[in-house]
């Protein structure tokens, strides 16, 4: 035993070492991505780690692993759940061997994400159980009773911590042991095919089996009744440990239940609990799983609670869980008074501070000619953006990002776009692991159906928006091998997409041409802008800001470049956020920008 | 020892990094630690908070409001974004130097450092002024200004630690190339003389 300082997901990743992972597979998204690269970077030899191309081919190379008794583990956000629900729907009726745990980690607030949606939905969706941590430390252990779990039913076991368990951090033991789990292989079996006739028989035994988990649930260690009284607090997740400080301090007396197993809901522990309550409080992130589960009982069971929580109005509807928001509603419904009142001074107004594409990003630039080479054309453009770094391309003065949906909808989109509004241009961004996400379906189906759109690929060489993941196009797995990169150009061209040109966008006037003629060509074309993020590869050309300056601020307002700043009436480049792209050198009318030797 | 601290920052200026070595230093102590952090999308120049509480296992990862016995802002703005976190009794350590966001300049919201400093003064039990720029400058790399506001918050007492418990997790914990760097920021801020 030994205590480390771990991230929530570095917990779960230790977690699912400790308990035996024979197979990982994710698709990187924030707030799960730091799950796959700690077992990346912790496992032992015989742990197989790969960044799937997206959650669908992740949650079935999981399965097939599994159906040969590996224990195997898929992580993933929860919008990259969407794209695997269809596997996931199936796996719920054929089942598994091996164990096999799929790790959602929901967004509230969001922080990171297109969607506020609940996990726990597609749990009682698919029939499948379901934890829900509320600390690193519990998420540690917690991880392993998912894999017993899945292996005792042969089900698949979602594991869904929320963002503010993933990434935070306490002091959690180690345990030095990992239990050892013997791969069978494969046994040929009618089961592993799914048919109309098996799936009846299946759907069947799914619901018995929701029953059995149910009861199993209710005496689970991680769920936990404390306290008495007469009014009662149900929590779960992070919104426990909200609930746990508000009560330190409170000199009430009330009846908590910590409930870590929404799906299949734990009845009976649920009804113990309610016993001799008048009135119950749920304390639950995104939606009222919980509450709905609890009026269900009460229903059942013809219990006189009052139940209160989202449906009430006692608790919101949207946006992250925090100590005031519990305490404010503890103290609201219950009397439970626990909240500090500071009300500081009234503070000078503050500049907003909204994300923006690093200085020196390359799709700055690459949004920049775009632009550039549509005000020559004098064409009316649909600007479809996707899911990335890319996606700040919406920010002034850029405003280059018309739309955004979900991962590859720019590519679609825009075709949706062009058969309905035929005379203006419609250009779709996507950046390089997008690409192989989900783009090359989209692009198949523009040249198959003859529409005619420019496809923009923003190839920076690596997955920046979640840390720097590996991808097809980048030649390294994430175990560490050199392949074979993917060329984008070739699949473009395999693709038949009959105009692919590549440019560097940090050189202006060329890039301003490829576009300029990627849009003029009738069907499908594509520019690929290769430029490296500089996260990766730092600038060393730093430029600053010489005398003979005039003032206008056109670099400030035509790239609105996070390093570029008016100081005292007069504009500078700070050195050390500066890194040398110079395409601010490029569009200065008066050549004031330079180097420090020129 | 139980100790609260937030440290506000702009994306990109290690606030990530010191509350880490924050963590583990009381780790080291055998004291039980909790942190959280902004990750993604805000990190890019963005607003970010690292919320660190020290001594207690009965607490949630986010310090409530009204109750952080410190407040280490990286930046003036972002400090005063997050003041209504601070106890009445409690102290703020504070970058001087703003970093002005580009929309500022692009017609934005305007940027008044001097109100917001001035406002700082006022807000806190006690406010420490450091000016970050010439201690960068001393410690020979911007990259560490995280480091030197700790080795400030140190030399004022306001982290129940040593000077050598700190320069130990550095050496821990960083990897060895940036060891002697970071060492030398903690000097720095140590060293730092009252900037009024």
């Amino acid at each position: 035993m030994k205590t480390e300082l771990l991230m929530g997901n570095e917990a779960i990743a230790l977690g699912a070492i400790r308990a035996g992972v024979n197979v990982v597979c994710g698709y990187p998204g924030t707030p799960s991505t730091e799950v796959l690269e700690t077992i990346a970077k912790r496992r032992d030899s015989d742990i197989y780690v790969e960044w799937s191309v997206n959650e669908k081919v992740a949650m079935e190379v999981a399965a097939g692993a599994s159906y040969t008794g590996a224990r195997a583990l898929v992580t993933m956000k929860q919008v990259g759940l969407n794209v695997a629900s269809d596997p996931l729907m199936s796996l719920a009726y054929i089942g598994v061997k091996g164990g096999m745990v799929v790790l959602v980690a929901d967004d509230p607030g969001p922080i990171s994400s297109q969607t506020e949606q609940d996990t726990r939905h597609f749990a009682r969706f698919a029939h499948l159980p379901v934890f829900d941590p509320s600390t690193p430390e519990e998420a540690y252990t917690m991880i392993g009773e998912a894999f017993d779990l899945s292996e005792k039913y042969g089900t698949p076991v979602i594991f869904r911590p929320t963002t503010q368990v993933c990434h935070a951090c306490a002091s959690v033991e180690i345990d030095d042991k990992r239990y050892v789990n013997k791969i069978e292989g494969f046994v040929k079996d009618s089961k592993w095919v799914i048919f109309p006739k098996l799936s009846y028989q299946n759907h069947l035994k799914i619901n018995a089996l929701e029953e059995k988990i149910s009861k199993d649930f209710a005496k689970s260690s991680y769920n936990q009744i404390t306290g008495s009284g007469s009014k009662g607090v149900v929590a779960s997740g992070i919104s426990y440990t909200f609930v746990k400080e508000a009560l330190l301090g409170a000199a009430a007396k009330v009846k908590v239940l910590k409930l870590a197993t929404p799906h299949p809901f734990p009845d009976e522990l649920a009804l113990e609990f309610l016993e001799g309550l008048d009135e119950v409080l749920v304390a639950e992130e995104l939606d009222p799983v919980i509450e709905e589960n609890l009026l269900r009982l009460c229903g059942k069971a013809g219990l006189k609670v009052k139940i209160t929580g989202k449906l009430t109005g006692d608790m919101p509807v949207a946006g992250k869980h925090s100590y005031e928001v519990v305490a404010a509603a503890l103290e609201k419904t219950l009397g439970l008074q626990s909240a500090i009142a500071v009300s500081p001074g009234e503070a000078p107004p503050l500049p907003v501070r909204p994300p923006v594409l690093c200085a020196g990003c390359p799709h700055r630039a690459s949004f920049y000619s775009v632009k550039q080479a549509l005000k020559q054309t004098k064409y009316k453009a649909v600007f479809t953006g996707d899911i990335g770094c890319y996606t700040l391309g919406n920010a002034q003065p850029l405003d280059m990002v018309d739309t955004c949906l979900c991962m590859g909808a720019g590519i679609t989109i825009a075709q949706g776009l062009k058969i309905a509004e035929p005379n203006s241009k419609h250009i779709a961004f996507i950046g390089d692991s997008t690409f192989f996400h989900t783009g090359i379906p989209g692009i198949i189906n523009a040249v198959y159906n003859e529409n005619d759109i420019t496809v923009i690929i923003l190839d920076n060489s690596t997955t920046a928006m979640t840390g720097h993941q590996p991808h097809p196009g980048t030649g390294k797995t994430m175990m560490g091998n050199i392949t074979e990169k993917i060329s984008i150009e070739k699949v473009l061209k395999g693709c038949n997409v009959g105009y692919v040109v590549k440019a560097n966008p940090l050189k202006l006037a060329e890039a301003v041409n490829a576009v300029a003629k990627a849009v003029d060509y009738k069907g499908v074309s594509a520019v690929i802008f290769e430029s490296p993020c500089i996260a990766l590869f730092k600038g060393s050309d730093i430029q600053e800001v010489k005398e003979n300056c005039v003032g206008c601020q056109t670099c400030i307002c035509e790239l609105g470049c996070p390093a570029m700043s008016i100081q005292g009436g007069k504009v500078t480049i700070d050195q050390n956020l500066c890194n040398g792209c110079k395409l601010c050198v490029q569009v200065c009318p008066v050549q004031a920008i330079g180097g420090h030797e020129a | 020892m139980k100790i609260d601290c937030l440290l506000a920052g702009v994306g990109g200026q290690g606030t990530v990094l010191a509350s880490k070595i924050i963590a583990q230093t009381a780790m080291s102590k055998q004291v039980f630690a909790r942190s959280s952090e902004t990750i993604g999308m805000a990190q890019r120049g963005g607003s970010v908070v690292s919320h660190v509480r020290i001594g207690s296992r009965d607490c949630s990862p986010a310090i409530p409001n009204g109750m952080a016995d410190l407040i280490i802002g990286f930046e003036p703005a972002e400090a005063v974004r997050n003041i209504g976190i601070l106890k009445p009794a409690g102290k703020l350590i504070i970058n001087t130097n703003p970093v002005i966001p580009v929309t500022a300049s692009l017609g934005g919201a305007s940027y008044h450092v001097e109100d917001i400093l001035k406002y700082l003064k006022n807000s806190a039990h006690e406010a420490i002024f450091v000016d970050g720029q010439k201690l960068v400058a001393a410690a020979g790399t911007a990259k560490a200004l995280n480091v030197i506001m700790l080795g400030v918050a140190i030399k004022k007492g306001l982290l129940p630690f040593s000077r050598e418990d700190i320069l130990k997790t550095i050496a821990d914990k960083l990897p060895s190339k940036f060891v002697a760097l970071n060492s030398k920021a903690l000097e720095v801020g140590y060293n730092f003389a009252d900037y009024k």
